[in-house]
């Protein structure tokens, strides 16, 4: 087959000084999967981007079958049918499936909007490539792996020759993945090209024909997927070696820490998203909490913390009833709170390192000096802790959101372990960064288990949750639906069912993980 | 009481509601269309002043009603080009750059007042035109309902008009639909290759043309001259009409009626023996408690009602 994409010495810096792509080469066969791997920051989204048009390279070239072009935006690389389903969905929530599709490109009877012939549009190409979505149904009110079928159908309306997938399987489910997997396949032997970008090697090992690895802004190898290994490919893309599985000992839980009884929460749109959810997390255990996104984890969360008010049954958390209690007062129970949202409830991005790690030990005696604060016991407090958690910045003064997203990470975590927390509810504690940091993240997690610490941690990382926890509670619609008391009986396979809400335990046996 | 509700309940009252909610309906609707392409429009008050007061004086140079209100659009979509091109060209804060508009329209408007017609408070000196009340066949002999809905201002159905078709241009047409996805995810709109940036800034200047039709009324409909900082906060009634509303045409609608109905009651009341200056609150007042309500109901009370029936 014949060379599609060639892209020659692109490099690009972004205005805040960050190189993202540095003299990278990159070149793409006709009708094949290609896998672009490489750690959270690596820059596969940048490059891809200056593909899609979106942003400008400060250097290089870009052929199209062997003809130079110029992309200076997504309309001039749609144009060259290069279509890009994007890591965060581009997609607008009040319209309907056909609206979103025809955006920018509707049709119109005299002059109006055609409805009836984009829903007729919709449906077409959805048969033709078998991807199945209701045209009229609202984005908003669609699951996530609709949203992506509605991206891609949005590409191929476009055109698109060329599908360039954003990590597409980060927010899916087991089997809403092999479902895209086969989606992907059928597309390529209908003659598309596609680039897929994925933390997760066995996939890429799954469907790909060749890997592309790039590492800190450059690219550093490019291999048929059968001449190499996925420990092959995780070494280039660390540039280390480093194990993927995380070592630790059998749990023995003690006590209860935080118990849930009968817990249930309505939304502001009346919406019940937790119906009588009851567990307890006891102390030198990890429970985990699976769910695909979206079935109350996100609120249990925040009602466990403080940020979310208006429930009913009790919480306690060493047999304290929470009810009464703000966010400070329930940290000062011993809550370590590593939060979903990294960006806007874990830091403060434009506060510097220093004073987001001290944020919520501001007010600590420790950190005073009788009326001001005591700037050498912070500084050096704060020198020790960036070296404890290899917290990679030039300065405790730079500003947070000049660091890389596992970076800044890793400051909200040792944010919350450094004050030895009783409780740590730990959500979505390694999403979207690089898998050294991650690594270190449950590394520390492990760490606090063992020195008798309640980790409730909710993740929509099946890998993540299958490694670390002791025993693990799945929800779905609001709902706890399973419980395992014993994570090595477990396959991802059976969980997914649990997920889906295919399969469902015994009131007796969910009722196990009630511990009190 | 019975002298309240013997205003209230009144065929005049009822046009009166109409004929002050105009103005109002003008400005919520130029409101909506910017803030649904996701620019906040805050210059609306002094684009509609400056509107009133180019109106007024076109209309008085060339003697003709329409160049008035030909000229009442071009000041109100000029205004609204200069906020555009600083907060979408040169990156300005657009609330920064809506208060600067105000505050130069405020004082702006008196300078070319002065200019032109040599008074600094009021333009009565310049014989501008006033728009023509139009009876409506059938409906004008119908009692009661003649009296309210009959014999307003041509702009007043215009107003009423413009909100059909805001609603059939957002809703209906291509670029309607493009202006929504805009202000909804701009990076969506900007993926599928819309222009963002020309779309927000075409919404800005359909807000400066309802700016400027709402000006035209003030000037030469509402009263027939212009006076100094005439529009009295309506800019900013309108904004408030324009969020209670949700930002649909229709809800937009209603609010601006309910904020017309204070005005409408804040003018009929004077007639009483309350003072003038208690009275002249109520439009006001009534926007701070709408806002509280709609606020309020932000977080609808049926989650409470349903969880306390569970109990
Ligand atoms: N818009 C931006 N402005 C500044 N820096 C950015 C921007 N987007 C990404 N970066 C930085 O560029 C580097 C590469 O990012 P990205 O291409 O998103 O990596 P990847 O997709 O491989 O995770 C990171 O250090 C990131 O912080
Ligand atoms: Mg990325």
């Amino acid at each position: 087959m014949e060379e599609i994409i060639r892209m020659e010495g692109i490099t690009k810096v972004y205005p805040n000084g960050v190189v993202a792509n540095n003299q990278v080469d990159f070149s793409i066969t006709e009708g094949e999967i290609h896998a672009l791997v490489g750690e959270n920051g690596a820059g596969k989204s940048t490059l891809m981007k200056v593909l899609f048009g979106q942003e400008q390279s400060e250097e290089g070239k870009i052929f199209i079958r062997g003809r130079e072009v110029k992309l200076t935006s997504s309309q001039n690389a749609i144009e060259h049918g290069i279509g890009m389903v994007h890591q965060h969905f581009m997609l607008v929530p009040s319209l309907t499936v056909a609206e979103n599709l025809v955006l920018g490109k509707e049709p119109t009877k005299g002059g109006f909007l055609d409805f009836d012939k984009a829903v007729e549009i919709t449906k077409e190409l959805s048969e033709q490539y078998n991807l199945i979505v209701e045209p009229e149904a609202k984005v908003e009110d669609i699951p996530v792996g609709k949203k992506q079928k509605v991206e891609i159908l949005k590409a191929l309306c476009r055109g698109a020759k060329i599908l360039i997938l954003d990590e597409p399987t980060a927010v899916l489910t087991p089997q809403e993945t092999s479902e895209l997997f086969r989606e992907l396949i059928e597309l390529k032997n209908k003659g598309h090209t596609i680039i897929f970008i994925s933390h997760k090697l066995n996939e890429v090992k799954e469907i790909c024909d060749r890997v592309t690895i790039m590492r800190r802004g450059k690219n550093v190898g490019v291999f048929h997927i059968d001449e190499i290994s996925t420990e092959e490919i995780s070494n280039l893309m660390m540039g280390k070696e480093m194990s993927l599985d995380i070592q630790k000992k059998k749990a023995e839980p003690k006590e209860p820490v935080l118990s849930v009884d009968g817990l249930s929460y309505f939304n502001v749109v009346g919406r019940q998203v937790l119906k009588d959810v009851s567990f307890c997390v006891r102390a030198g255990e990890i429970l985990g909490v699976a769910g695909v996104e979206g079935n109350g984890q996100k609120e249990l969360v925040e009602i466990i913390t403080g940020l979310q008010v208006d429930y009913r049954g009790t919480i306690n958390i060493l047999d304290r009833n929470i009810d009464k209690l703000s966010i400070k007062g329930i940290r000062g129970l011993g809550v370590g709170h590593i939060p979903e949202d990294r960006m806007t409830y874990g830091v403060a991005e434009l506060a510097s390192v220093e004073e987001n790690l001290i944020s919520n030990r501001y007010d600590d005696s420790n950190f005073q000096n009788k009326l001001l604060m005591d700037t050498d016991t912070i500084d050096s407090w704060t020198a020790k802790t960036i070296d404890e958690y290899i917290i990679k910045t030039d300065s405790s003064k730079r500003l947070v959101k000049m660091l890389s997203g596992g970076n800044i990470q890793k400051v909200v975590v040792a944010r919350e372990l450094s004050t030895d927390p009783k409780l740590l509810i730990a959500h979505q504690p390694t999403r979207g960064i690089d898998v050294g940091a991650a690594n270190f993240i449950h590394r520390k997690l492990v760490d606090m288990r063992d020195t008798g610490a309640a980790i409730l941690l909710v993740s929509a990382d099946l890998n993540e949750i299958m490694d670390l926890s002791d025993s693990l509670i799945v929800m779905y619609e609001g709902e706890i639906v399973a419980y395992f008391e014993d994570m090595s009986k477990v396959t991802e396979e059976e969980l997914g069912l649990y997920m889906l809400g295919l399969k469902r335990q015994s009131e007796d046996e969910i009722g196990r993980c009630f511990h009190a | 009481m019975g002298n309240l509700a013997s205003i209230i309940f009144t065929a005049e009252f009822g046009y009166a509601i109409l004929r002050v909610t105009t103005p109002i309906l003008f400005a919520a609707m130029a409101a909506l269309i910017s803030d649904r392409a996701g620019v906040i429009n805050i210059g609306l008050e002094g684009i509609m002043l400056m509107g009133a007061l180019t109106g007024v004086i076109g209309s008085a140079f060339s003697g003709s009603l329409w160049i008035g209100l030909i000229s009442a659009i071009l000041g109100g979509v000029l205004m609204a080009m200069l906020l555009a091109y600083f907060s979408l060209y040169l990156k300005t804060d657009i609330i920064l750059g809506g208060v600067a508009l105000n505050l130069m329209s405020s004082g702006g408007t008196i300078f070319i007042l002065y200019l032109v017609a040599h008074d600094k408070g009021i333009s009565s000196s310049l014989k501008s035109g006033v728009f023509p009340q139009v009876d409506i066949p059938l409906i004008k002999d119908i009692p009661v309902v003649g009296e309210i809905f009959s014999g307003h201002n041509i702009l007043t159905y215009i107003a009423f008009l413009s909100v059909l078709v805001i609603y059939i241009f957002l809703y209906k047409t291509p670029l309607g639909l493009r202006i929504r996805a805009v202000g909804e995810n701009k990076d969506a709109a900007a993926s599928v290759g819309i222009n963002v940036r020309r779309i927000q800034f075409l919404a800005l200047v359909l807000s400066g043309v309802l700016a400027g039709f709402g000006g035209a009324y003030m000037s030469m409909g509402y009263v027939s001259w212009f006076s100094r900082n005439m529009t009295a906060g309506r800019g900013f009634i309108a904004l408030a009409a324009e969020a209670m509303g949700r930002g649909t045409p229709l809800g937009t609608m209603l609010t601006s009626l309910l904020f017309g109905f204070a005005d409408a009651l804040s003018n009929s009341l004077q007639s009483l023996r309350v003072p003038a200056e208690f009275v002249q609150m109520i439009p006001y007042i009534a926007t701070i408690l709408g806002l509280v309500v709609y606020s309020n109901q932000q977080k609808p009370k049926k989650v409470k009602g349903e969880m306390e029936e569970s109990v």
